[in-house]
């Protein structure tokens, strides 16, 4: 595999993030002027200075003419990216190509997604015409899979698997309660989680994420260039990307125990980055905390744990605001919501704000010295997912 | 030789107790009856019967497939087709709809009996009508299916057709008109009255069209809606039957149009050779068919009972339940969106897989999938499967889930990771189980199901059930 990466070749310059709630008083466009302002306020340029536009939504708007129209562009290419859940991520590693192959000299990345629009609750996707074969779960249920799987697999009792996961929970809702842009502000405790009913298999409503209204962006150049436009620039290290093939809903061999995209994009962008202890070397990740089980298994096969021992590391405390690992410091998914073409860079904001040192010093991580922030997104079901990862760092080499 | 080859009736799962009906409108009741599931119509019923008694059959050439029901899921469009894919037949195979009346099952039957045809002739019905009514109480779900041609040696007749006949008269019994739930009835006694006269005179022209003596008959089945009528004849044609072996009022109930086809196949599995047996339909006339049982018959077994699966019932289903299914009692739906209708172009591109449940099969890794593709997931060759029938595959549950929030017209969602023996695996939604049931480890096989409806649109497609008693 040919996946040389862009190793320092390009910064992101400045970023934006709306607070993440039902915005029933803002439509998409709204949202989109909010975020961009903000980030174009963070760079110190204005809108045309930027040369092209990738913007990111899975079903908010289609073409990149909602963009342009909203922030009344003037001729500028604006592509509109859909990549599942990784959307906003997607609109970022398109970005940074543009401005790594010269083609432009700064770039915007901008996510949004109007999910409170729809009447109901949870995220519901455009219908496809299709031949009526095709599973209608929920995503909530195909994640819950994973819980007694793998509770089979490593003899996990379930109940003290439920009550670890449930520790996710609790632990992103604390960090979330540190975030005045997160949509839930409130400490959840793991007996409070555990009492609320099933929605799907061993899952209660508390061991999903969120759904909320949202946007944000970035504004990325050529690293040589990014000391013109601010003294703290992030600097990419890695960008990768996997969309599945849905052979492990065909394959036998898959046992709901892990994530093979994620595994397969994580270890494309540690190579990319030249990382080789992750979970020494990193000094946050931003993790797709969709439900509690995600992040469980995420912890395998991103590499921050040994197979099998996630559940060990996550009830030690690991990946807590003040553990060896952060995961998730701004609340990930859980306090957040998912406004679906956003949440990718909603994480990569707190990347962002975490290796500037300009994280509230209440959930300000102590590992910001290592210099290096992972984000992870993903979207689909086990057995059939896309998965990014990303790796920004705050010095260049 | 003609007459029947193979034969099968398919009881849903589900039965309600009559006795939760009565409890209900302040009553009583005795038995119970078969109730299809929320996912079942006509046309999946008549599937079910025709995959059994395809099934207990050797390998013959069709000609014709007939579907009669007084429930069709659609008119205009044949729901015969729906069967005809589900079956995989091939496509010089007719297939034709014998509907509306509940006359047409008996009449599906006879028209291949006397024709030269070899045929698949299916019949099934659901039985509903306004809460509180008799048929809601005394009707019953159910399909059934029989193979009609001529004996070879490969494939011999287990039941001869003798000969019958049918008397038509024209008068106001029972009648509903389309779209209605309710079947309306005049005064009993005015149907009874002509039933007994006109079922006299067809019993005693058919009986003499097939050479049989009344006192030779051992099995004398009626499909009725009026029980007084049968009683009346069977006492006046002084045949001495023995009482039938199962109480299908008791059980399963007055299956509509699909109680001649009940009837007979009940009586076929119990029959021994030299059995007669004459079967009486009296709906808007009578019609009366005769049959022997040949030696044949002694080697022959259905593939699945019906006194097997009147025992493997649930009778727990709660009268709510059942009258929400019917849509006698609508309930408010999740907060979802419903499914959107099927694609009527996706779904003729994927009819092997859709109605079939067709896989492929990589030629060389082997690799199954499902739903069948093109470009292998194991080594990655192109356009090298081969087709894969996989409806009459058993598998096991590999991990499962409870889905209460996606959208079902019966909540909540069951759905497994299914493997299955000789290879493939496929997540699917399980029927015919409760959530105190559903495990890891369980067997489970395939049955045709309605998934939704969308727009008119019956979406059909596959779905696992648990392997229950009686099964070969």
């Amino acid at each position: 595999m040919s996946s040389h990466g862009i190793k320092d070749r390009v910064a992101i310059i400045g970023m934006g993030c709306t607070q993440f709630k039902e915005h029933w008083d803002k439509g998409a466009d709204d949202l989109l002027i909010d975020a961009a302002e903000a980030t174009f306020a963070s760079a110190g340029i204005g809108k045309d200075v930027v040369d092209a536009y990738w913007f990111g939504t899975a079903q908010s708007a289609m073409s990149g003419i909602p963009l342009a129209a909203a922030l009344k562009l003037d001729n500028k290419p604006v592509s509109r990216v859909e990549n599942f859940c990784a959307t906003g991520s997607e609109a970022l590693r398109q970005a940074c190509y543009a401005v790594a192959s010269g083609a432009y000299d700064t770039a915007m990345a901008i996510g949004v997604e109007k999910v409170k629009d729809s009447g109901y609750q949870g995220l519901n996707a455009f219908p496809i015409p299709n031949d009526g074969t095709s599973r209608t779960l929920t995503a909530a249920a195909m994640f819950s899979l994973v819980l007694p799987a793998y509770a089979e697999k490593y003899g996990v009792d379930p109940d003290e698997l439920r009550r670890t996961v449930a520790r996710i929970a609790s632990k992103n809702h604390h960090n979330g309660a540190r975030n005045p842009r997160a949509q839930f502000r409130r400490e959840m405790d793991v007996d409070a989680i555990c009492a609320m009913p099933s929605v799907a298999g061993w899952l209660s409503v508390m061991d999903c994420a969120g759904v909320a209204d949202g946007s944000a962006a970035a504004i990325v150049c050529r690293a040589e260039d990014a000391h013109r436009y601010t003294d703290k620039p992030l600097y990419v290290k890695a960008l990768s990307f996997v969309a599945g093939n849905g052979s492990g809903l065909l394959d036998p061999s898959y046992d709901y125990t892990t994530f093979r995209e994620c595994k397969a994009a994580a270890d494309d962008a540690y190579a990319q980055a030249g990382i080789t202890d992750p979970r020494s070397e990193l000094a946050m990740a931003e993790v797709h905390d969709c439900f509690t089980p995600t992040e469980l298994v995420l912890m395998e096969d991103l590499g921050f744990s040994k197979r099998g021992e996630a559940h060990l590391d996550v009830n030690a405390g690991m990946f807590d605001l003040g553990g060896e690992l952060p995961v998730n410091p701004d609340g990930g998914l859980k306090s957040f919501g998912h406004p679906v073409g956003a949440s990718g860079l909603r994480m990569m904001f707190e990347a962002w704000l975490q290796l500037r040192g300009e994280a509230p010093e209440d959930r300000r991580i102590a590992t910001a010295d290592r210099g290096l922030a992972l984000t992870h997104n993903l979207g689909g079901y086990p057995g059939e997912m896309v998965s990014f990862v990303g790796i920004v760092g705050n010095r260049l080499g | 030789m003609r007459g029947i080859i193979s034969s099968a009736a398919y009881i849903p799962y589900w039965r309600i107790e009559r006795s939760a009906i009565g409890a209900f409108h302040g009553g009583g009741g005795k038995g119970t009856r078969s109730v299809a599931s929320y996912d079942e119509d006509s046309t999946t019923l008549a599937v079910e019967a025709a995959r059994l008694a395809l099934a207990s059959a050797p390998a013959a050439p069709l000609s014709t497939l007939w579907f009669a029901t007084s429930s069709p899921t659609y008119l205009e469009k044949t729901n015969a087709t729906v069967i005809h894919a589900a079956l995989q037949l091939d496509d010089a195979v007719a297939a034709f709809d014998a509907g509306g009346a509940v006359r047409s099952g008996v009449g599906a039957l006879r028209a291949a009996l006397r024709s030269s045809d070899q045929a698949l002739v299916t019949s099934a019905d659901l039985r509903t009508g306004l809460a509180n009514s008799p048929d809601e109480r005394d009707g019953g779900d159910a399909g059934a299916a029989f193979l009609v041609g001529d004996a070879t040696d490969d494939a011999p007749v287990i039941a001869a057709y003798l000969g019958g006949a049918s008397v038509t008269h024209e008068f106001l019994d029972r009648w509903r008109t389309p779209g209605d739930a309710r079947t309306r009835q005049w005064e009993e006694r005015f149907g009874e009255n002509n039933y007994v006269e006109l079922g006299q005179r067809a019993i005693k022209e058919a009986l003499a069209d097939a050479g049989v003596e009344a006192q030779g008959v051992q099995h004398l089945l009626f499909a009725s809606a009026s029980s007084r009528a049968a009683n009346q004849l069977t006492k006046k044609t002084g045949a001495t039957a023995a009482a039938a072996a199962l109480d299908l009022a008791a059980t399963v109930g007055h299956a509509g149009a699909a109680h001649a086809g009940l009837s007979l196949a009940a009586a076929i599995e119990v029959a021994v050779p030299g059995d007669v047996i004459v079967l009486v339909g009296l709906t808007d006339g009578a019609d009366v068919l005769v049959f022997r049982a040949t030696d044949a018959i002694a080697s022959w077994s259905p593939t699945r009972s019906i006194a097997d699966q009147i025992a493997a019932g649930n009778a727990a289903l709660p009268y709510a339940k059942f009258l929400s299914w019917r849509g006698v009692l609508p309930l408010n739906p999740p907060n979802r969106p419903e499914p959107a209708r099927a694609s009527a172009s996706a779904a003729g591109r994927s009819i092997d897989w859709k109605f079939g449940f067709v896989a492929s099969r990589d030629r060389e890794s082997g690799a199954v999938h499902m739903p069948p593709a093109r470009v292998s997931f194991v080594g990655g060759r192109v356009d090298e499967m081969e087709p894969l029938p996989m409806a009459d595959a058993t598998g096991t549950v590999v991990t499962f889930t409870v889905d209460r929030m996606a959208y079902s017209p019966s909540p909540p969602v069951i759905f497994a990771v299914v493997d299955f023996e000789g290879g493939g695996r496929l997540p699917i939604e399980v029927c015919d189980v409760t959530v105190d049931d559903i495990a890891v480890g369980m067997r489970v096989e395939m049955t045709f199901r309605r998934l939704n409806s969308a727009d008119g649109i019956a979406n059909y497609f596959w779905k696992a059930r648990p392997i229950r008693g009686g099964n070969q």
